[in-house]
């Protein structure tokens, strides 16, 4: 199967999606990328340590990536007859693969928590918070579009070597290319990283407002955790968006999460349901969230997580 | 400015939809709620449209009977709605809905496209992009933030880690995350006036498609097996008694991460 791969350059690394996409896909044979940002070495070299033989680079200077990837994108994939394309499911990544899909007329297949080539491209997701698994087969013509899961694949180094780079032409689009980037901003975070931290503390809409979220805070700081926050939270305006969990936030497997004020919806559990050991603390003894944990407390947030985390700080 | 907003009525969150043994489709339920998601892009359009005595009209794919969700849109302020609503469509993916919404919009001409960034209870995401490569127009999605420059949009973007100030020209299409604005509660004149305003319902013929374009004959897709996912094994639940908290102590420890 001819496999591509996407991959978007960030801070002279290649995209953690790509390198975990290039685990899965070298397992079904010959993997190119399709690689976009500034192109430095120590990207290509992680590239090539993860599986890919060929990267085709695409400098975007300071056009918005969506419109001029998919139409450099369609054409690699017509002129090299690609099977399958993975991406992750980063803003970049669907960006690409939905003006692709429409460019070519071929569906996306999102959500996938595996890939499976075998004749056909057939992917499972996951609905209904995690407890169903669809099986979906791309039918019709290639190459089958395909957005997978962060985490789905852990990422892991073949030991291969430098892949072949070929630059990539910026394609004239007009108007629908037009789009640019004229400032970009990092906004600092405390903590550790959300995806990888060992342990997490998420707060719900039962944590009450945004001047009593400290009391998630305060329990993450005592555990060296990442600080993750339900839709509902994002959409209240208490914390910033990338702290989100669930279907349309981050995926986290943890070593340990908690969760206080979180009634567990489907769209957070299918961000969160496979950490190692989920502790849920909510007033509602029906909240779903229950059936998901390990530990469940039927209480106050606002009377347990305070006493927790004055025990831990006591220790 | 002419802004079309797409919009899509979903089973309400708070019950749980079930699907079809058989065709593997959502059964939805005929009292449907507008998609949350939307009221975003309901609101950016309604404050775009009144800085500049532009119009606000609907666009969605929707079978035509429960319309609770378009009328709470219209109940909002928008001016109009358009329906494609049409048997043939049952079973569409998410491309063909993609061609369905963008061949309704530019039939009835836009300057902006706004929609959400992603349905409640759909999972690819990647309609508005799609639909926007369809109009051959640029597109500027996760906004978090919108302004109208001269002859264009500026907002800001949603990154890994911060954001980015995007620019374009319009035409163009917006797609906005959860937040971006306060979306307004219908008042009761606006409950009012959105039941005498126009709801114009399209079948995909009207829009050029054949039967075999489009809903299950026309996807690209097609679900082979459903399974449950094996459950956790139940966890221990327990009352706070005010001592609860030494539990999670416990379980910390075993789990060694204090």
């Amino acid at each position: 199967m001819t496999t591509w791969v996407f991959s978007e350059e960030i801070d002279g690394h290649a995209s953690a999606s790509a390198l975990e996409l290039l685990t899965k896909a070298r397992t079904f044979g010959d993997t190119s990328v399709f690689h976009i940002g500034a192109g430095s070495d120590a990207a290509y070299a992680e590239l090539g340590a993860h599986g890919a033989t060929k990267v085709h680079h695409l400098t975007i200077g300071d056009r918005l990536p969506g419109a001029p990837a998919a139409a450099a994108l369609a054409a690699l994939a017509e002129e090299h007859g690609a099977e399958l394309i993975m991406f992750g499911m980063g803003n970049t990544d669907r960006d690409v693969a939905g003006r692709l899909s429409a460019r070519i007329g071929r569906p996306v297949l999102g959500n996938a928590v595996d890939v499976t080539v075998d004749g056909s491209v057939r992917v499972t997701s996951e609905i209904l918070g995690g407890t169903q698994a669809v099986v979906t087969e791309a039918t019709g013509s290639a190459p089958a579009l395909v957005l997978v899961r962060s985490k789905a694949f852990p990422a892991e180094p073949s030991g291969e070597g430098v892949p072949e780079v070929t630059a990539v032409s910026m394609p004239d689009l007009g108007h629908a290319g037009s789009a640019v980037i004229t400032e970009s901003h990092v906004e600092e975070s405390e903590g550790p990283d959300l995806e990888v931290a060992g342990v997490v503390i998420a707060g719900g809409r039962g944590v009450g407002s945004a001047e009593k979220w400290v009391v998630i805070e305060e329990l993450a700081s005592q555990l060296d955790a990442a600080v993750g926050a339900t839709r509902a939270v994002i959409d209240a305006g208490w914390v910033p968006s990338r702290l989100q969990i669930g279907q349309t936030g981050k995926t986290v497997k943890p070593d340990v999460y908690i969760c206080a004020g979180v009634s567990g919806a489907m769209q957070h559990l299918v961000g969160m349901k496979d950490s190692g050991t989920i502790i849920a603390i909510n007033k509602d003894a029906e909240a779903p969230i229950f059936a998901a944990a390990d530990l469940g407390i039927v209480g106050d947030l606002h009377a347990v997580v305070p006493k927790l985390t004055e025990a831990l700080r006591n220790r | 400015m002419r802004i079309a907003v797409c919009v899509k009525q979903i089973p309400d969150p708070a019950t749980p939809y079930d699907l079809d043994p058989d065709t593997h489709r959502v059964v939805r339920p005929n009292d449907q709620v507008l998609d949350d998601t939307d009221r975003f892009g309901v609101e950016v359009g309604l404050q775009l449209a009144e800085g500049d005595d532009g119009s606000v009209t609907l666009f969605s794919m929707s079978p035509s009977g429960s319309l609770q969700g378009i009328r709470q849109a219209l109940a909002m302020g928008a001016d109009k709605a358009v329906i494609i609503d049409d048997e043939a469509l049952a079973g569409s993916d998410a491309l063909t809905t993609s061609r369905i919404l963008a061949a309704a919009i530019e039939r009835e001409g836009f300057d902006l496209v706004v929609a959400g960034t992603e349905s409640t209870d759909g999972s690819s995401g990647v309609v508005p992009q799609q639909i926007a490569e369809l109009l051959d127009v640029p597109s500027l999605t996760f906004a978090r933030k919108v302004e109208v420059t001269d002859g264009g949009i500026r907002v800001e973007q949603q990154t890994a880690g911060g954001y980015d100030v995007a620019e374009a020209a319009l035409p163009a299409l917006l797609a906005v995350t959860s937040g971006v604005v306060e979306p307004r509660y219908p008042t009761f004149k606006g409950i009012m006036q959105a039941k005498k305003k126009p709801i114009d319902t399209l079948t995909a013929e009207d829009l050029g498609f054949t039967a075999d374009q489009v809903g299950d004959a026309g996807a690209g897709q097609t679900i082979t097996s459903v399974t449950a996912v094996p459950a956790r094994e139940a966890g221990e639940i327990v009352e706070d008694d005010g001592e609860a908290y030494l539990k999670i102590v416990a379980l910390l420890e075993q789990a060694k991460v204090i």
